[in-house]
């Protein structure tokens, strides 16, 4: 019997096949330390820009016409106070939403649309959460370019991410705790109060302060707020006007002054800084608490 | 071994429990609230789009009592700031957004796809672990530190090559942007390619298969859902992006393909509106909820594009 | 002295035993159940009494673990689970309205199939029960931690690390562990299912050992998978196959000597 495959032939074509196998992988290997060399481009850039730029003074002055006298304490500080807002209200919202979703809403059309709107939620530009913040709660509330009205605007920008990280955590919890509690007569509460949150807990932190990190970083919205860039002094109440890191960095990026880019710089390295500081809280949570289950 | 029980010489734990059950009336309250006061919690979220829905409607509603929609939808020019004969097409906007989109995704999805690829077939675990928390850090950087790296340093790079090009320009930031959704393509991408069973994988391999093959052979199509929808979603992302193009993309609203000169997308003249000085209850004012609409329903249509594909195309295994 | 009460009344036990019938402590009277469409219980009729260690028997799927969790109403967490027929506890209705399920579970505790503890110290594993029941008296607390962790003879293994995590414990010490956490709040039935099918020989013997031990104080039952437990351990067993209760008995009689031919085939091996 003839044979349908030719041995000869498949082995001749084996060496070309592979060649195209390996020329693709380092191709494909290329393409992912693509954004490892962006990165460290990007670091090397900012940092040397920033050099010389970047002291003591830079922390403690307010803004200034003078490239050499602008400092980032106003920002710097007015960060901290958005997030004295932010922090807890898209927690408490976000975490009650996850805990409604997974414990106790039924599987019907409203839980489900529920989630379907969340997950829309997390897809709306933040630039259109400005806008809603703008109209509601500068104007609508009458609350002003204030550290409240920011602090609302970006607890609904971050609260779809609060609650799908916490949605996650909480559904990591094994059942079987669910049914120990419930098995020695803990009402339903009581279970989801003492066994079902303390097991989430180091989840949802870890969900939550990278998202608390995406709203330090984030300009659109504050910028279609209206938050002023050139403040000299810190807001003594969470009703006065402010400004935050991200905003001043877009003001002086925009300053003509080739020094102001070295500004900039400056400002960006003390908000990688603080970044990187939550993201390193976040990993040691993450890594402390994996696995217990 | 003494097994105790009601016989206990000081006290039964029974018996407490059912004493202080008559007293815990407050248990059952709470009981009770606490569903209620989470579900509260949870219509927050819909309040939150129906406040977005009803404020953009509202407002643009009132800036279509002053310019027509089939101005706004058919006119070519958008020149808001002629007190004249100004012009409110939004064609240019939309033409600046598509633009630097365009050439966001022309970086984000290949470079994003054969990452996952990479990292999904190729990777062993280790690389892996190293690779995706670095892509994570990529995601992680806000969109102003890239809006002043394409303005400081990828704008001055490319006019070494392109000598025409212009201080803002779509090129720069659509490059940059591509770079920022590099992950986003990837990490989706990737848990669409991983949730493919391995059996199938190397049901391929024993015939024989290079993993080039089976990667693009069996794998891609067998994901092919999920990748699309990675792709969707990071068009939706790049149109919804500010920053970058705000700093480095320019604030001149023209109708021309031209990615070396000074555009303006939605997202910019949103900015450059809210920044400037633009009085409450002017016609520019109410026209940044127009464009704003004009956004969101766009963004959204893909975000429920992107649901509906890997919700309809899901291979079940 | 605390010994000397226990063995007091234990004897006393033993001096009645044979002259009255043992209180029943369970009467399921024709009792179905359905997941959806599937109909998992049909027409059960058991007596459950005080004091004895009931096994129930029978195949996977058999539904002897859902008619275990029945008992204390832990079924109900699953959708679509639907009831027909009657369980009284000690004479009360446990499907009746009134009847709250935290109070029937806490009269009935139970143990389950993979050791489960909480992702807590020790301490807190046991003081949980007494805690959601509100009591918070630390003095009182320490000793109920003790008495039970004694109670589940486990105390010596653990006296000296009570605030570590539960988690650090064995497989058998974990199981052991969640009846101890069982006994803290004096349930007067300890539901078991199959609660030592996860772990090793030995620990298997220690729960055994334990469930002896416990059944002079608590009525127990027990689902078990393995027939010679049932055999060594338990008074009575039921022998369920396909939801029906095929044979119930003294554990004695049911294998040596079956009546229903079915029983014999399952206890002799010829299936299951």
């Amino acid at each position: 019997m003839k044979k349908l495959i030719d041995q000869e032939k498949v082995i001749k074509n084996m060496a070309g096949r592979l060649v195209k196998n390996n020329f693709f992988k380092f191709l494909f290997f290329l393409a992912t330390v693509f954004g490892l060399i962006v990165l460290v481009v990007l670091l090397y850039r900012i940092f040397t820009q920033a050099i010389g730029w970047l002291d003591i003074d830079f922390l403690q002055n307010f803004a200034s016409r003078r490239p050499e006298e602008a400092g980032i304490k106003a920002a710097l500080i007015g960060s901290l106070w958005l997030m004295v807002i932010v922090a807890p209200l898209s927690l408490i919202l976000g975490v009650g939403t996850a805990i409604y979703l997974e414990e106790y809403a039924k599987k019907n059309r409203f839980t489900d649309f529920i989630q379907t709107n969340i997950s829309n939620l997390a897809g709306v530009p933040s630039i259109v959460f400005g806008l809603l913040g703008l109209t509601v709660f500068v104007r609508g509330m009458e609350l002003g370019r204030s550290v409240m009205a920011a602090g609302l605007t970006m607890s609904l920008l971050v609260l779809p991410v609060i609650v799908v990280a916490a949605q996650e955590a909480i559904r990591a919890v094994p059942n079987q705790l669910r049914e120990a509690s419930y098995g020695m007569g803990a009402t339903k509460w009581q279970t989801i109060y003492r066994v079902v949150l303390p097991a989430a807990i180091p989840g949802i932190l870890t969900g939550s302060i990278l998202a608390l990190s995406r709203a330090i970083g984030e300009t659109a919205p504050l910028v279609v707020i209206g938050i002023p860039t050139f403040i000299a002094y810190l807001p003594k109440s969470i009703f006065d006007t402010f400004t935050v890191m991200p905003m001043q960095i877009y003001n002086w990026t925009g300053r003509p002054q080739e020094e102001f880019q070295h500004v900039a710089a400056a400002g960006i390295v003390v908000l990688l800084f603080v970044l990187i500081l939550m993201n390193s809280i976040a990993v040691f949570i993450r890594n402390k608490f994996q696995k217990r289950f | 071994m003494a097994v105790i029980k009601q016989d206990s010489p000081t006290y039964s734990v029974r018996e407490m429990i059912k004493e202080k059950k008559a007293k815990q009336s407050g248990l059952m309250f709470v009981e009770k609230l606490m569903p209620k006061l989470l579900l509260l919690t949870a219509v927050i979220s819909v309040l939150t789009t129906l406040g977005i829905l009803f404020t953009l409607l509202f407002e643009t509603f009132t800036f279509f009592s002053r310019v027509s929609i089939i101005e706004f939808l058919t006119a070519k020019e958008w020149l808001p700031w002629n007190e004249e004969n100004g012009s409110f097409g939004v064609a240019p906007l939309v033409t600046g957004t598509l633009l630097t989109t365009g050439i966001a995704m022309v970086v984000a999805i290949p470079i994003g796809l054969a990452s996952a690829i990479y990292l999904s077939e190729y990777a062993s675990d280790k690389t892996r672990r190293i690779i995706k928390p670095i892509l994570e850090v990529l995601a992680g950087i806000p969109t102003i530190v890239y809006g002043f790296f394409a303005l400081t340093f990828v704008t001055p790079l490319l006019k070494q090559i392109i000598p025409d090009l212009g201080i803002f320009n779509a090129l720069s930031p659509g490059i940059v942007m591509g770079i920022m959704i590099i992950p986003m393509v990837a990490s989706l991408s990737e848990d669409a390619m991983s949730s493919v069973p391995n059996a199938i994988r190397e049901g391929a391999l024993g015939l024989g298969s290079t993993k080039l093959e089976v990667a693009l052979k069996v794998v891609l199509p067998a994901s092919a859902s999920g990748i699309i929808a990675s792709f969707v979603l990071a068009i939706s992302r790049a149109v919804g992006e500010t920053m970058i193009v705000a700093v480095a993309g320019g604030s001149s609203p023209v109708l021309s393909f031209d990615v070396t000169q000074s555009i303006q997308t939605m997202t910019a003249y949103i900015v450059q509106v809210t920044t400037g000085d633009a009085g409450y209850g002017t016609t520019i004012y109410y026209s940044i909820y127009a464009v704003g609409m004009t956004l969101f329903v766009f963004t959204l249509a893909m975000n429920l594009l992107a649901q509906y594909i890997s919700r309809r195309f899901r291979e079940e295994y | 002295m605390e010994l000397t009460v226990v063995k007091e009344r234990t004897e006393q036990k033993k001096m009645n035993e044979g002259k009255e019938e043992k209180a029943v402590v369970y009467r399921t009277k024709n009792l179905n159940l359905w997941y959806g469409e599937h109909h998992a219980l049909k027409n059960i009729d058991l007596d459950i009494y005080e004091n004895e260690v009931t096994a129930i028997i029978g195949p996977s799927g058999c539904g002897k673990s859902t008619y275990i969790k029945t008992l204390n109403r832990m079924i109900e967490l699953i959708p679509n689970v639907r009831t027909s027929g009657e369980i009284t506890y000690r004479g009360r209705n446990i499907f009746d309205k009134s009847y709250r399920v935290e109070e029937l579970r806490t009269q009935v505790g139970m143990v389950f199939q993979k050791p489960n503890p909480f992702p807590k110290s020790i301490y807190d594993n046991i003081a949980y029960g007494p805690r959601i029941h509100g009591i918070r008296d630390k003095k009182i607390l320490d000793e109920i931690v003790e008495r039970s962790l004694r109670g589940a003879a486990i105390w010596d293994e653990v006296k000296d690390r009570l605030h570590e995590n539960a988690y650090g414990l064995s497989g058998g010490q974990q199981q052991r562990l969640c009846i101890a956490r069982c006994l803290a709040i004096e349930p007067d039935v300890i539901l078991m299912d199959e609660p030592t099918s996860a772990l090793d020989p030995i620990s298997t013997l220690k729960i055994e050992e334990l469930v002896q031990e416990l059944k002079k104080n608590y009525s127990i039952i027990i689902v078990t998978h393995n027939m010679q437990q049932a055999a060594r351990i338990s008074d009575k067993t039921a022998f369920f196959l396909n939801g029906e209760v095929i044979e119930y008995t003294d554990t004695d009689k049911l294998f040596s000597n079956p009546s229903d031919k079915r029983t014999e085939d399952y206890i002799t091996g010829r299936f299951g």
